[in-house]
């Protein structure tokens, strides 16, 4: 990884129409990385990456791709490709010609096209299939087309609106692996935008989390599981995420507070002995733990996690007990406060 | 076979003639058995008093052959179709791109385009009748203004045929522009991105890919504006009624005049016969060869 950014992002704000899209988004992208936009959806995300594809200009703020200032330039001027959610495969043309359309219009020469074309191909593990039509090809199939689409260029920024969102779990969790692989050996920068945290936090060194426009933290996967800048954050990240109980059930944290456990820091301990009493209202088999939900009036999105199969009935009364090295507290307005 | 696994092949075969049988009956009644009747009766002399009708084999189309005015007809209508189709899908094609992209007043483009299809034929035909009259109609209005003689459009062979492929396409380019646009309408605004990100221009975008995305259309307009040119009845009644000295004749105005005119059913039938054989070729040869080399989606 070198030290010019890659992409920056300068106070960048679109509206649509008075209606909020993204607010003061400022970010640095270094080259070389994996960066992940994570919200839930209608948070800009999707916009913040049109943005900065060329596909919408901003109102505001200044757009620099490898030191260029691109703010208004076209998307074909800002050398990078783009793989879109819905592939955007040209449903007409083969798998060879959809790859190598884009070398096509910008005239590259047929035996480099062809070259390239086995290349990208190769490397998606499409070989074979350079004749079929996209309507022909599986969706994991399809996938790996518009990568191949993607990385023919060989463009050093590779933008990605959720990929993986039309593929099965099971095929996600493969081709997951896939794009990191692809984005590690051929050392691009990968911009990419999912509402799916398992997604974020496997595959990208930075992630960007956004809310209703704004940029809520920035960091790697394990600052956002471990230090949630706010509750948004907090409830956002990890599965199960963070349970926030008020400080006046606890004591000792001040009356306004927020307080943040993890599940995975929570004991089961024996009636009487524990911090909290709270009720069961439900049991969920994971396989290798059990996830026991919890009630409890100050608190939400309580659990616990017990290994292997133990059920417990529901409306059951049981205590918990809990560490305060593993509580994060948020003030009256859900910041975290440093402690 | 079991007894039950028979009774419900049965049942399901029972099933789809029903199905079946609204159709076949209307098709047969209102399509075949014309057809035939009219192959029937092309074949026998015309029933007059002295002389009844008689089996005369193909000598109505042997006469039909020698009847300059029959070929006149056949090349009328071949230069009709030749400039009308054509003339009125690039319109169409052109039009509904332009309705389609980001206009101001979108709305009301495809409105006034659509007006010509809403409007009657014949209410159609008057409106050009005045806009062709020589002296008062529009045309020469406009003309006039710039010093330039009055002209009978309709009224001498050289203009009227030309008068009338006009009104065709002023009237069909807004009907086949709809089909274009609903066509159009199904191509993903992602394509467009995905081009622009490989830095397509807009001419490139619309060769490689919105025009294969829009061959079914094509196809099916092609069809339609074939079959529209041989079905071309009303304006004629309106305009020119077939002159000056057939000048504008087209073939279902012969038929017409042939049937109903002349009363000469059996040579009617023979072209009739004739027009459904070439129609039907035609779209054959469309539907085979075009069909292969159009992507569906």
């Amino acid at each position: 990884m070198t030290t010019a950014p890659m992409v920056v992002l300068k106070d960048i704000a679109k509206r649509w129409n008075g209606q909020l899209g993204v607010e003061g988004i400022s970010l640095d992208i270094p080259e070389g990385s994996f960066t992940a936009l994570l919200g839930p959806s209608g948070c800009g995300k999707s916009t913040t990456l049109r943005l900065l594809a060329g596909l919408e200009l901003p109102d505001e703020g200044t757009i620099l791709i490898d030191g260029k200032d691109v703010t208004t330039s076209a998307a074909s001027d800002r050398n990078l490709s783009m793989v879109f959610q819905s592939y955007a495969l040209f449903p007409h043309l083969s798998v060879a010609e959809n790859v190598v359309f884009g070398l096509k219009v910008r005239r590259v020469p047929k035996q480099k096209r062809q070259e390239k074309l086995h290349r990208a191909l190769e490397i998606t593990g499409l070989l074979g299939y350079e004749n079929r039509k996209p309507g022909q090809l599986s969706g994991g199939q399809r996938q790996r087309v518009a990568l191949a689409r993607a990385i023919v260029a060989g463009q050093r920024l590779c933008l990605m609106d959720e990929p993986l969102s039309n593929l099965d779990a099971k095929l996600r969790n493969s081709v997951r692996k896939d794009i990191k692989k692809l984005q590690r050996d051929l050392g691009i920068t990968v911009i990419y935008v999912t509402h799916d945290q398992t997604e974020a936090m496997s595959m990208a060194d930075t992630v960007v989390l956004m809310k209703d426009g704004h940029i809520q933290q920035v960091g790697t996967p394990n600052d956002l599981y471990s230090n949630p800048k706010n509750t948004f954050v907090a409830e956002f990240v990890g599965a199960p995420p963070m349970a926030l109980i008020e400080s006046s059930v606890l004591g000792g944290f001040g009356e306004d507070k927020t307080i943040g456990i993890r599940a995975e820091n929570i004991q089961i301990v024996p009636k009487g002995e524990g911090r909290m009493s709270c009720i069961v209202n439900e049991s969920e088999f994971l396989g290798a733990e059990t996830l026991i939900g919890l009630d409890h009036e100050g608190a939400r999105g309580l659990c616990v996690l017990k290994p292997g199969l133990s059920m417990v009935a529901e409306g059951n009364e049981i205590d918990i007990n809990f560490h305060d090295e593993h509580l994060h507290v948020f003030d009256a307005a859900g910041h975290r406060l440093v402690r | 076979m079991s007894a039950h696994a028979n009774l419900e092949r049965r049942r399901q075969a029972i099933y789809g003639w029903l199905l079946l049988s609204p159709a076949a009956v209307l098709l047969t009644v209102f399509a075949f058995y014309p057809s035939i009747a009219t192959l029937w009766s092309s074949l026998f002399s015309r029933h007059t008093r002295r002389n009844p009708s008689e089996f005369v084999g193909t000598e109505n189309y042997a006469d039909l052959f020698a009847d300059p005015t029959f070929w006149l007809v056949v090349k009328n209508n071949l230069f009709y179709a030749g400039i009308t189709i054509p003339v009125s899908i690039f319109i169409a094609l052109s039009m509904a791109l332009w309705a389609n992209s980001k206009i101001s007043a979108r709305g009301f483009v495809r409105t006034a385009y659509f007006t010509p299809t809403v409007l009657p034929m014949i209410a159609a035909a008057n409106l050009w009748l005045f806009f062709y009259t020589p002296g008062l109609g529009v045309l020469d209005q406009i003309g006039s203004l710039f010093g330039l003689p009055s002209v009978n459009w309709l009224g001498q062979p050289q203009t009227a045929l030309w008068a009338i492929i006009i009104v065709t396409i002023w009237k069909e380019a807004g009907f086949f522009m709809i089909f274009y646009l609903a066509a159009l309408q199904t191509i993903p605004v992602d394509l467009k991105e995905a081009a622009d990100i490989e830095g397509t221009s807009r001419w490139t975008y619309t060769r490689r890919i919105v025009l294969p995305l829009l061959m079914p259309t094509t196809l099916f307009i092609a069809v339609n504006a074939m079959i529209n040119s041989v079905k071309l009845i009303d304006h004629l009644f309106i305009l020119t009624k077939g002159g000056p000295s057939d000048a504008s004749k087209l073939i279902l105005y012969y038929i017409w005049e042939m049937a109903f005119a002349f009363f000469d059913a059996p040579h009617a039938a023979a072209i009739t016969v004739l027009v459904i054989a070439v129609l039907g070729v035609v779209a054959a040869v469309q539907f085979l060869y075009l069909d292969r080399r159009t992507h569906y989606q």
